[in-house]
């Protein structure tokens, strides 16, 4: 799977075929059995633990909960990772935080808590944080998930922004074909631990393949069937009560 | 029969690597204390997490205990006209076992209990993944701190324990007993021994804040990250903390005798 720099990728398939799995193999959150990831030049998953914290300083990750710091307001949480990695004094700390937040929207929500967020605002305040050191590669896990339609289309219009303008790699896991058929430039179809379907949004659309038809179409049975793998309706009516 | 040895042998496996991965987790927090040198507020505030706030249960406990010992002290050494030696009783009591065993027990209950929902939560809400992700170590930046404070903090509150104990004592056996206060007072100077008696009592306390901390975060961290799994975890921690206070106590005990 090769991940363009630069672009939008996206990553799509059935729900529980190691799609969020993915981007914690490159994350090195998680360790394959088998095979490499590389990112920048480097193999994550021979890194050494200093190694690897070092490399993830170039990446972001916005979770599907958000995972903002409980503890922290808004403004401190995006601050966190300029305090901890940066030696910058606080005034341009204040600054760059305020610039990230004004970038997602949220500027005049630097004084809330995480509780006070809607969901949505929350994945919002989590990508300023992901953000904060600039990072060359953002990892996005189920970003419209659980979304109204206006939150969506927030976030549609601020992952494509956030690429464009600031030419940062991004990767969407996810299986909201509407939203991510419209900003992704390259997608790829998992199912079962294997690809089978990869290609830009027009390309997947006019593919023959039965997998890729049934999921961008969204239909119900075919190569995913409708039935658990079972035996034959009769034979289960009419055979030995089980 | 085999089944039922195989199911031994399973849990037994299963007991050695949960140790191990506590053991290592341990090991790993504690490499993490030289993070603490760069970022002291971060144990501050988990000294007042930790310790401050668990001061008004071990305040009302102490005295409570040393009040009750005060009158069971008093109930049965006026039975032999040695009313006199209350003062040596409770404070030696308190300051050999009560002390560091029972505010142990409420350490383990009220801020024990709460690390490990605390970071049990952090990790269902994927905070510590979040942290990761940030080159932040979750272990030197949540576990260090916590370990730490709680290492700290346990010998202090049971310093307190014993000293408002031994008030309490005095309460209810001088005022309202009628032990005479010198007696009270000079058999605590002249019988508890600072070697033999309080550094013993420190010795426990420092353990038990050890062990203590080390099964709250553990459980914590190694729960599972959901409702039922943290709920669980904070229980585990309640109970395996207060059945090694005991354990350890009288093993302690018996090496410090």
């Amino acid at each position: 799977m090769d991940i363009p720099r630069g672009k939008i990728t996206a990553i799509m398939g059935p729900s529980g075929t190691g799609k969020t799995t993915l981007l914690k193999l490159i994350g090195g959150q998680l360790k394959p059995a088998r095979g490499s990831i590389d990112f920048n030049g480097q193999n994550i998953p021979k890194l050494s633990s200093r190694q690897l914290y070092n490399v993830r300083k170039q990446m972001g990750m916005l979770f599907q909960s958000g995972a903002l710091l409980t503890d922290m307001n808004v403004f401190e949480n995006v601050a966190f990772p300029l305090r901890e990695h940066t030696n910058l004094p606080e005034t341009m700390i204040r600054d760059l935080v305020l610039i990230k937040l004004h970038t997602v929207g949220l500027r005049g929500a630097r004084n809330l808590r995480p509780a006070q967020l809607s969901g949505g605002m929350a994945r919002r305040v989590a990508l300023a944080r992901a953000m904060a050191l600039d990072p060359s590669l953002i990892m996005y896990d189920e970003p419209f998930t659980g979304q109204d339609p206006i939150s969506m289309g927030v976030l549609v219009k601020l992952i494509k922004k956030v690429n464009q303008l600031l030419g940062i790699t991004s990767i969407i896991v996810s299986h909201d074909i509407h939203e991510t058929l419209d900003i992704a430039d390259k997608i790829y179809l998992i199912s079962q631990g294997k690809i089978v379907g990869q290609g830009d949004p027009e390309q997947l659309n006019r593919s023959s393949s039965p997998w890729v038809e049934q999921f961008i179409h969204g239909y119900d049975d075919g190569p995913v069937p409708f039935h658990f793998s079972t035996d034959n309706l009769l034979d289960d009516l009419l055979g030995d009560k089980k | 029969m085999i089944n039922k040895l195989a199911i031994l042998g399973q849990q037994g496996i299963l007991f050695f690597s949960v140790f191990g991965r506590s053991f290592i987790l341990f090991l790993h927090t504690v490499f993490g204390f030289f993070h603490l040198f760069k970022r002291p507020q971060l144990l501050i505030k988990q000294l007042y997490s930790v310790g401050v706030l668990s001061v008004i249960i071990i305040l009302v406990s102490g005295l409570f205990v040393g009040m009750v010992m005060g009158l069971q002290g008093y109930n049965t050494l006026v039975d032999f006209g040695a009313e006199e030696s209350l003062g040596v009783v409770v404070a030696m009591s308190l300051v050999r076992e009560l002390g560091p065993v029972v505010g142990a027990l409420l350490f383990a209950g009220r801020a024990g209990s709460a690390l490990t929902a605390e970071i049990g939560l952090m990790k269902a809400t994927e905070q510590l993944s979040g942290m990761e992700m940030m080159a932040i170590d979750p272990i030197k930046q949540i576990l260090a701190p916590r370990l730490l404070a709680g290492i700290i903090s346990l010998p202090l509150l049971v310093a307190i324990f014993s000293m408002i104990g031994v008030l309490g004592g005095y309460f209810v056996g001088v005022e309202l007993l009628g032990v005479d206060t010198g007696a009270y007072w000079s058999q605590i100077q002249e019988k508890v021994d600072f070697n033999h008696d309080i550094i013993s009592g420190v010795i426990k306390s420092i353990v038990f804040g050890v062990i203590c901390t080390w099964i709250a975060i553990f459980e914590g961290y190694d729960c599972i990250p959901t409702s039922e799994g943290v709920s669980k975890a904070t229980t585990k921690t309640v109970v395996y903390s207060a059945l090694s206070v005991l354990g350890l106590d009288f093993l302690l005990t018996a090496i410090m005798l």
